[in-house]
Parts: structure tokens; C-alpha cells; sequence
């Protein structure tokens, strides 16, 4: 077994309104800075034990799927490092 | 034989259901959810409040207790739900009912009394409207906005799956009458049975005849015995 993070990013589906993502858009602009655009995302760090890579990877993936993320708005990646 | 409201940690809406049931002569009690579903049981309420602090997302901790996998068993089972509010969080966040409630596009708390036009009067929540008529039924919701996929959408419209959508005092569905941008103005759809159904608005909240308008009378009658 091997010590791994993995690391889970779960953002909203391109299309999806993200209004928490406008409204920090626009407290930045208030502040005086000059942006196009902003995204907010989860970031998720999973530490697990695991055979190997795509194990860790499967698993964290699994976890993704069934709680971290909502596959009606939500698109996840994963990451998977040795820690 | 009874009615189960199920309380999760935060949830915060169950006694108002309970007294707003006990109102319609409905016999219900609260259920602590890690005390499981009665056997008796004839109908289950899934109330609004802020179960789990909302972490992750507005119901996503409760959609995943071991009580929620009885509660989908009843419901396929024919066993009436109602969920409200966090309870229709809880609904789509388990399967339940399909789509999701996510934060208002106003990225504020809407607390408000709103009109809802009744899409279909032939389930058992809306045995006491007319199809098209508008009832008044109070939000209050950070989290209400429905979204889901624009083709699934069609097809659950098509399927006569949406229960009620936000409209103003004549009956339109106009943007201004759309408290948090949801989609297609849905402010309440019906599981796979038309026995299953998750709203928004609070319709326990709209009942006693001391606290205002009793619009929500009918939609609780939907889980007489």
C-alpha cells in the first residue's frame, strides 16, 4: 500500500449560472481591480491508502460520483500524488 | 398508521409541519432519522431548515443517512413524500426527484410571500386546485434556483412533471415573478409517481388560518390516509 492525496476539484457545468462567483466578481471590482471573468471551485483533499495509482484514483472518483460532487451541475477531475 | 416528519440534525421546519398537519386532522409525528422510518408509516415529510449546517450543498448530507434508503423504498412502494424546502433539497440530492436547488441568482436570502400557478390538478397535492390556478405560498430559501440539463427538462415537462412555477398574481410566469431564477420557473416537481413531490415554498407555512393566507392547505391534504 502507498500513501497517496487525492485531490478532487469539483466546479459547475460550463453554462451553469454561478451567481456566489458574480457577486465576488464584482466585490473585486468594487475594490478597484480589473478582471474578465472569475470560476469558483471545491478543491477536495483526500488522503488514502492504496495499491496504486488507479486504485486511489478509482476510489476518489467514487467518492466524487456519489457525494462530492452533483452530476447535475457539477464536472469534477481528480489528481492522484504519492504523499 | 401516521404520517412521518423526519428531523435531521438542523432541520428546523418539522414542528411547523407537525402543527400545521395536526390542523388538517392528518395524524403525524416526528421521526428522528436515525430511529428510522415506522412501520405503520403512510406518508413522509421531509421538512425544511438547514439539515447539516448545509456543508457541501443544501441537502446533501441527509439525501445520503442510511433513513433516506427506506424513505426511497417506501416512495416506490407508493407511499406519498413531500418534501419542502430543505426537505426538496434533501428530494433531488437523493434521487428522489430529479434536477437540482441551488443558490438563488440574486446570491441573497429570499424570504417573501410568492404566486404559484398549479400546472397539474390531478395528483394527490393538488386534488383541491384547478389546473392553472394561482396560489399564494410563502419562500424562504438562499438555495431555490432549479437546474437541470435544458434537454431533460423538456422531457420532464413533457412527462407532466412539473407540479407548480412561480408566476405573478394573473398567472405568468414572468421574470419579475421568479424569485430565484429558476429554470422554467420550476418551483415544484413530482418524483417518477405522481406520490412523490418536492417544492420550494413552504406550504406547512401557509396553513394555519392565524398566520395568514391557508393556500397550502390542499398540498399537505395529499397525505391523508
Amino acid at each position: 500500500m502507498t500513501a497517496y492525496t487525492a485531490t478532487v476539484t469539483v466546479r459547475l457545468k460550463q453554462g451553469v449560472l454561478d451567481p456566489e462567483a458574480e457577486t465576488t466578481k464584482q466585490a473585486l471590482e468594487r475594490l478597484g481591480f480589473e478582471l474578465e471573468g472569475l470560476r469558483s471551485a471545491d478543491r477536495f483533499e483526500v488522503d488514502l491508502d492504496a495499491d496504486s495509482v488507479a486504485a486511489a484514483r478509482e476510489r476518489a472518483d467514487e467518492m466524487a460520483e456519489r457525494l462530492l460532487a452533483n452530476p447535475t451541475i457539477h464536472d469534477y477531475d481528480v489528481e492522484v500524488a504519492e504523499r | 398508521m401516521t404520517v412521518a416528519i423526519i428531523r435531521f440534525g438542523g432541520s428546523n421546519c418539522d414542528r411547523d409541519a407537525e402543527r400545521a398537519l395536526a390542523h388538517l386532522e392528518i395524524d403525524a409525528e416526528i421521526v428522528w432519522h436515525e430511529d428510522g422510518l415506522p412501520e405503520d408509516v403512510t406518508g413522509v415529510v421531509l421538512p425544511g431548515g438547514f439539515s447539516y449546517g448545509d456543508y457541501l450543498r443544501a441537502g446533501a448530507m441527509a439525501a445520503r443517512s442510511p433513513i433516506m434508503a427506506e424513505v426511497r423504498t417506501a416512495a416506490a412502494n407508493g407511499v406519498p413524500v413531500l418534501g419542502v424546502c430543505n426537505g426538496a433539497q434533501v428530494g433531488c440530492e437523493s434521487g428522489l426527484t430529479e434536477g437540482a436547488f441551488t443558490t438563488n441568482e440574486s446570491a441573497r436570502f429570499q424570504c417573501e410571500h410568492v404566486s404559484l400557478r398549479v400546472e397539474r390538478a390531478d395528483t394527490p397535492w393538488t386534488a383541491a386546485y384547478e389546473e392553472g390556478e394561482v396560489i399564494e405560498i410563502p419562500i424562504a430559501h438562499g438555495e431555490g434556483r432549479y437546474e437541470i440539463d435544458d434537454d431533460r427538462l423538456a422531457e420532464l415537462e413533457a412527462a407532466g412533471r412539473i407540479l407548480f412555477r412561480y408566476c405573478d398574481e394573473n398567472g405568468d410566469s414572468t421574470p419579475e415573478a421568479n424569485p430565484n431564477g429558476s429554470k422554467h420557473a420550476v418551483a415544484g416537481i413530482l418524483g417518477d409517481r405522481d406520490s412523490v413531490a418536492v417544492l420550494m415554498p413552504h406550504p406547512e407555512r401557509a396553513t394555519l388560518p392565524d398566520v395568514g393566507p391557508t393556500d397550502g392547505q390542499g398540498i399537505l391534504r395529499g397525505l391523508e390516509q
